[in-house]
C-alpha cells in the first residue's frame, strides 16, 4: 500500500520558492493506477516520491508502512522504477550484464546470478541477445530490458514514468503489455490516454495538485476538459 | 574509441576461464614489463607476444583491426614524427609498446565479463574498507566509466548532426554547449536510475 500524508514538495529557484506538489493525501491500494497530466504539472514528482527519488519537504510518503525519507534503501528494494529514457537506466556493456548488475544485491553467487539473469531475459524475449551490447538494441528492446532489470529483483511495486513516450506503436504495445501483465502493483505515468482504460484508478495532476481521482473514463474526460479550457 | 575497450565475448579458452582477479594482476604485470623494457627489439617482442595472446584468446582479426583503427592512425602520425625527430628505433619501440598494451587490454575485456571484474575489484579493495573505502562503490564507478564512453560518443554525434542541420557545424558553441548540457543531464539521469535501482544504497 502506498500512502501520501500531506506530502508537499517545494524547491528553491532563483525567483524564490516554487511549490512542485501541493499538500497531497492519497492511499493507493489498487493494482493498476494511472497518472495523467500536462508536462510540468507535477505527475513525475508524484511518481518519483514513491521510490524516494524525490523526498517530501513536508508530510510523508509511506510504502507498506515504511517512510521513504527514513527508510529509503528498504523502500527501493520494494519499489522498482522505470524511466522514460532507457539509455540512462542501462549502465552495463551487454544485455545480460545489466540484469546481473540488478541482481548483485539480492544474489551473492555469481553463477546463480547469471542463470537468473538469463531466465529473466527469456521472459522478455531477449535471451538470444544476452551477449549483445545494449547500444545495439532497438528503443523498445532497451525499454523492455530496463523493465526486466527492475523486475529481476522482484519488487512489490513498479512505478513507470512515461515508459512508452519514446516508442513506436509496436513497442508501446509490447512494453505496455509487459507492464500490465505483471503481478506487481503498477503506478503508470503516461500521456497515452488510450492505455488508461487498463487502469483501475486514474489520478489527474494539474498545476502541482491532484485535481481528479477516480474512474479512468471520467479521469480522461476531466483531463480533456482541462486541456480545452 | 569504444572499440578499444572491447566487449565480452563468451568463449572456452583458458583466458576465458581464468578468474578476473588474477587476470587483472597479470595485465598490470604485463604493463610494467612493457613499459620497463627499452629498445626497438623489446618493443617488437612485446608486440609479438601480445599478438600470440590475442590469437590464443580467439580475438576476431577483422573486429580487432576495426577496434584499433583509430589507434593505428594516431600511431602512424606519431611514428612519422618520431622517425623524423628521434629515429626509427624509437618509433618502433613506442608503437610496439602501445600496441602491445592495447591488445592485451582488449584481450582482457573480451575474455572477462564485467560482473567478474566488479567482483574482483570489490574483493581486492575489501581490505581497505577500514580506511573508509567502499569497494562496491568503486566497482560501480568502474562499470559506469565503461558505460559512459559509448553514451558520450552518441551524444557528441547527435550534437554534431544537430549543429550541422542548422548550418552551425563550424561554431564551437553550437557543438560544445549542447554537448556539455546533455552530458551533465545524462549523468544526472543515470544517477537517478542507479538510485532508483538501489545501487549505491549499500
Amino acid at each position: 500500500m502506498i500512502e501520501f500524508r500531506d506530502a508537499t514538495v517545494v524547491v528553491d529557484t532563483p525567483d524564490g520558492a516554487l511549490t512542485v506538489l501541493e499538500p497531497t493525501s492519497l492511499t493507493l491500494t489498487e493494482q493498476r493506477i494511472g497518472i495523467i497530466g500536462a508536462n510540468g504539472s507535477g505527475k513525475s514528482t508524484l511518481a518519483r516520491m514513491i521510490n524516494g527519488l524525490v523526498e517530501p519537504t513536508s508530510g510523508h510518503v509511506l510504502v507498506d508502512g515504511r517512510d521513504v525519507a527514513e527508510d529509503g534503501p528498504e523502500v527501493r528494494r520494494r519499489v522498482g522504477f522505470v524511466f522514460t529514457q532507457p539509455d540512462s537506466q542501462l549502465v552495463m556493456p551487454t544485455v545480460v550484464e545489466d540484469i546481473v548488475l540488478s541482481l548483485r544485491r539480492v544474489e551473492k553467487d555469481k553463477k546463480a546470478r547469471k542463470a537468473r539473469a538469463l531466465e529473466v531475459l527469456d521472459t522478455i524475449g531477449l535471451a538470444d541477445k544476452a551477449d549483445v551490447t545494449v547500444h545495439a538494441l532497438s528503443g523498445g528492446q532497451k525499454q523492455l530490458l530496463a523493465l526486466a532489470g527492475v523486475l529481476a529483483t522482484e519488487p512489490d511495486v513498479v512505478v513507470a514514468d512515461e515508459p512508452t513516450t519514446l516508442l513506436d506503436l509496436r513497442n508501446t504495445i509490447a512494453v505496455a503489455d509487459r507492464l500490465f501483465s505483471m503481478r506487481q502493483q503498477l503506478v503508470f505515468v503516461s500521456h497515452d490516454l488510450g492505455l488508461m482504460d487498463r487502469c483501475e484508478r486514474v489520478l489527474v495532476v494539474d498545476a502541482a495538485r491532484v485535481v481528479f481521482d477516480g474512474d479512468p473514463d471520467e479521469a480522461v474526460e476531466h483531463y480533456r476538459g482541462l486541456v480545452r479550457s | 574509441m569504444t572499440g578499444l575497450i572491447g566487449i565480452y565475448r563468451p568463449g572456452t579458452t583458458l583466458l576465458h576461464r581464468l578468474p578476473a582477479g588474477p587476470k587483472l594482476g597479470l595485465v598490470a604485470l604485463w604493463s610494467v614489463v612493457v613499459v620497463g623494457t627499452k629498445g626497438w627489439r623489446a618493443g617488437l617482442i612485446c608486440l609479438g607476444v601480445a599478438l600470440v595472446i590475442a590469437a590464443w584468446a580467439r580475438l576476431d582479426a577483422r573486429r580487432t583491426l576495426r577496434s584499433l583503427r583509430g589507434l593505428l592512425i594516431m600511431l602512424a602520425i606519431v611514428s612519422a614524427f618520431q622517425v623524423w625527430q628521434r629515429g626509427w628505433e624509437i618509433a618502433v619501440s613506442v608503437s610496439g609498446d602501445l600496441l602491445a598494451l592495447f591488445l592485451i587490454g582488449l584481450v582482457f575485456t573480451t575474455t572477462t565479463p564485467v560482473d567478474g571484474v566488479l567482483t574482483a575489484i570489490e574483493r581486492g579493495l575489501r581490505p581497505l574498507r577500514p580506511l573508509g573505502v567502499q569497494p562496491e562503490r568503486v566497482a560501480l564507478a568502474f562499470s559506469l566509466m565503461l558505460a559512459a564512453l559509448p553514451n558520450l560518443i552518441g551524444i557528441a554525434g547527435e550534437t554534431r548532426a544537430a549543429a550541422k542541420a542548422r548550418g552551425l557545424e563550424r561554431d564551437p558553441r553550437a557543438l560544445l554547449t549542447p554537448f556539455a548540457i546533455r552530458a551533465v543531464s545524462h549523468a544526472l539521469e543515470t544517477g537517478d536510475a542507479l538510485h532508483a535501482r538501489g545501487l549505491g544504497d549499500g
